[in-house]
């Protein structure tokens, strides 16, 4: 069963506990924009078969969102950090290297 | 193996004739129903995935369209993924004009099915209902009944008691949700998913294609923006249109053509129960309540319910969808309550923004795709594959193609199925 750690009010919660909320740090853009753009954030997601990031929320919990990285082909989960951010802290991603070297996502790695 | 010249008649025909041949001479003169050759340096067109939509698709490109100099690539076993995965319901009762097309092409393909392919697929049109529980889905199934009559797709609106008389072991004064009547297709079912992909294969080795499995495509090469081949785990072949046909694996393959499509990964899981007298010989869908059921030939109870929420590649599911599914069944069927569940499994499902599959041409030249099938597909393997072959050997979409193609979802023209795709089968 998939756990996570809530960032927020430190709860080890299961999945029954969470609501997925599908791919994080997304660039939004809205009226105006390029169709292209539109499209690719409202549809073309990264879907990586290997590491990901993700919006998970406690919903049975403190009802916050935060974030999460995951492997989609082991789901293993690298840690959980703070849903205000562009990016996961330096310590998930060195963890994420440790383990699977030269991973990218979007614009960090 | 005979040696296939041209045609595709060569292969013994199965018959009763057959069957009482080789049981006189104790079943010892069966052939294998496909060959395993190695792969050539280069094929016409290549199929990436021996699903039933990329077997499908090889075996219309060869039958209508005489493109015979094909191989079909797959790195597992034929039909091991989401197609020897599925709960086999069959239906055509979708609410659009294009999904109703092709859907009913497809339906209307598997009653010939193992005439045309001399494989008996077990296509039973026992005849399929999606029950309404709420006021909700009573206008929205009435309203998918006009529209299928306008489509030519029979189906009809039925009452409570009809629902009974058709399936006695339900419990229609259900106390949280009781049935308030029923979209009804009669002609929907069930086939068996292992001999829709086997009756394909047989069919494609024997027009001479070749069937490469344990073979895993790990690179599409192009120059000046057409496709020139792949390598795989057993070389490098090369192609002059590639057919990318993955269902799950569709982002994987679509990142090594260098674009992204509009699909995410998700986990879908269905169960069957140990083997019990025959109880109900119509296929059951239970959208509010996210459970659906039917008994096969060999009396299984065969389960299923909703998707994981989150991206998922590893054939697993979580179990408190099983618990949810299996709660909303015990409710709608109070006599399955203590049956026992034998086997339980999950596939990787490819699903689109509006819930409609994508057969299209892509950024780059003579690379076509086919997938966004996520919890459905199943039924629509027949008419699919007659899409896709067309596409792939005129260049462009036929009729019934030419409104999945991957750009609706920058145009903005949806498709949207998310109501008649409800619970995930
Ligand atoms: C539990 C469950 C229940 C379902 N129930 C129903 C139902 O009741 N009715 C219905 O209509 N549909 C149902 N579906 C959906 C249906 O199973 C699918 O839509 C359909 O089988 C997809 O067929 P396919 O040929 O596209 O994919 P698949 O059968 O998954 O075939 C794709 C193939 O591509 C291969 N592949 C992937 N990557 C590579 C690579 N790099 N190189 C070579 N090969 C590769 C895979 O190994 C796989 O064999 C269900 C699905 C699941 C999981
Ligand atoms: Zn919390």
């Amino acid at each position: 069963m998939l756990t996570f750690t809530c960032p927020y009010c430190g709860v080890h919660a299961d999945e029954t506990e969470l609501a997925p909320g599908g791919e994080a740090h997304l660039k939004r853009f809205g009226p105006g924009s390029e169709d292209e753009a539109f499209e690719d954030y409202l549809f073309k997601r990264e879907n990586p078969k290997g590491m990901h990031f993700e919006r998970w929320r406690h919903a049975y919990g403190c009802g916050k969102w935060f974030l999460a990285a995951r492997c989609t082909t082991t789901l293993e989960v690298f840690g959980t950090y703070p849903a205000q951010t562009t990016e996961p802290p330096q310590e998930i991603k060195d963890k994420i290297s440790g383990k699977r070297p030269g991973w990218t996502w979007r614009l960090f790695s | 193996m005979p040696q296939p010249v041209g045609g595709f008649a060569l292969k013994k025909r199965y018959s009763v004739f057959a069957i009482a041949r080789e049981a006189a001479r104790h079943h010892l003169g069966w052939e294998r129903a496909w060959a395993s050759p190695a792969p050539k340096a280069k094929y016409d067109a290549i199929i990436v995935g021996a699903g039933g939509h990329g077997l499908a698709t090889a075996y219309y490109l060869g039958k209508n369209h005489g493109v015979r100099n094909v191989a079909i690539i797959e790195k597992g076993w034929l039909g091991g993924g989401n197609t020897g995965r599925n709960t086999t319901i069959i239906r055509s009762n979708y609410l659009q004009d294009p999904s109703a097309a092709i859907y009913e092409k497809s339906r209307s393909l598997y009653e010939g099915l193992s005439q045309d392919l001399n494989y008996n697929v077990m296509f039973s049109p026992r005849g399929v209902m999606m029950l309404a529980q709420t006021q909700h889905e009573i206008r929205g199934y009435q309203r998918t009944a006009y529209a299928n009559k306008l489509q030519g797709v029979d189906t009809e609106f039925i009452s409570p008691q009809r629902v009974k008389e058709l399936c006695p072991i339900m419990d229609i004064d259900g106390p949280r949700y009781p049935v308030l009547g029923a979209l009804w297709q009669p002609r929907g079912g069930t086939a068996r998913h292992d001999a829709v992909a086997w009756g394909y294969a047989r069919a494609c080795s024997d027009m001479g294609m070749d069937i490469i499995q344990q073979c895993e495509v790990t690179a599409i090469h192009q120059s000046q923006g057409k496709v020139t081949g792949v390598s795989t785990t057993k070389g490098e072949i090369s192609c002059d249109k590639l057919g990318v046909v993955v269902a799950g694996h569709s982002s994987v393959l679509a990142g090594m053509a260098g674009f992204r499509l509009p699909i995410e990964s998700l986990a879908l899981q269905a169960l069957v129960s140990e083997p019990i007298k025959p109880c109900m010989d119509v296929v059951v869908m239970a959208n509010t309540v996210h459970g659906y059921m039917s008994q096969s030939d060999k009396g299984e109870m065969v389960i299923g319910g909703g998707t994981d929420g989150f991206n998922n590649y590893t054939q697993r599911g979580s179990f408190h969808h099983i618990e949810e599914t299996v709660r909303a069944l015990v409710e709608t069927f109070p006599m399955i309550s203590r049956l026992k569940m034998l086997r339980q499994w999950g596939g990787i499902v490819d699903m689109t923004g509006d819930r409609s599959p994508i057969i299209s041409k892509t950024p780059v030249g003579n690379i076509f795709v086919n997938c966004g099938w996520g919890t459905g597909g199943f039924k629509a393997i027949p008419g699919s594959g007659w899409a896709m072959a067309e596409l792939m050997a005129k260049g462009e979409p036929g009729p019934l193609a030419a409104e999945f193609s991957m750009d609706r979802f920058r145009a903005g023209k949806f498709i949207d199925e998310s109501v008649a795709a409800g619970v995930a089968h």
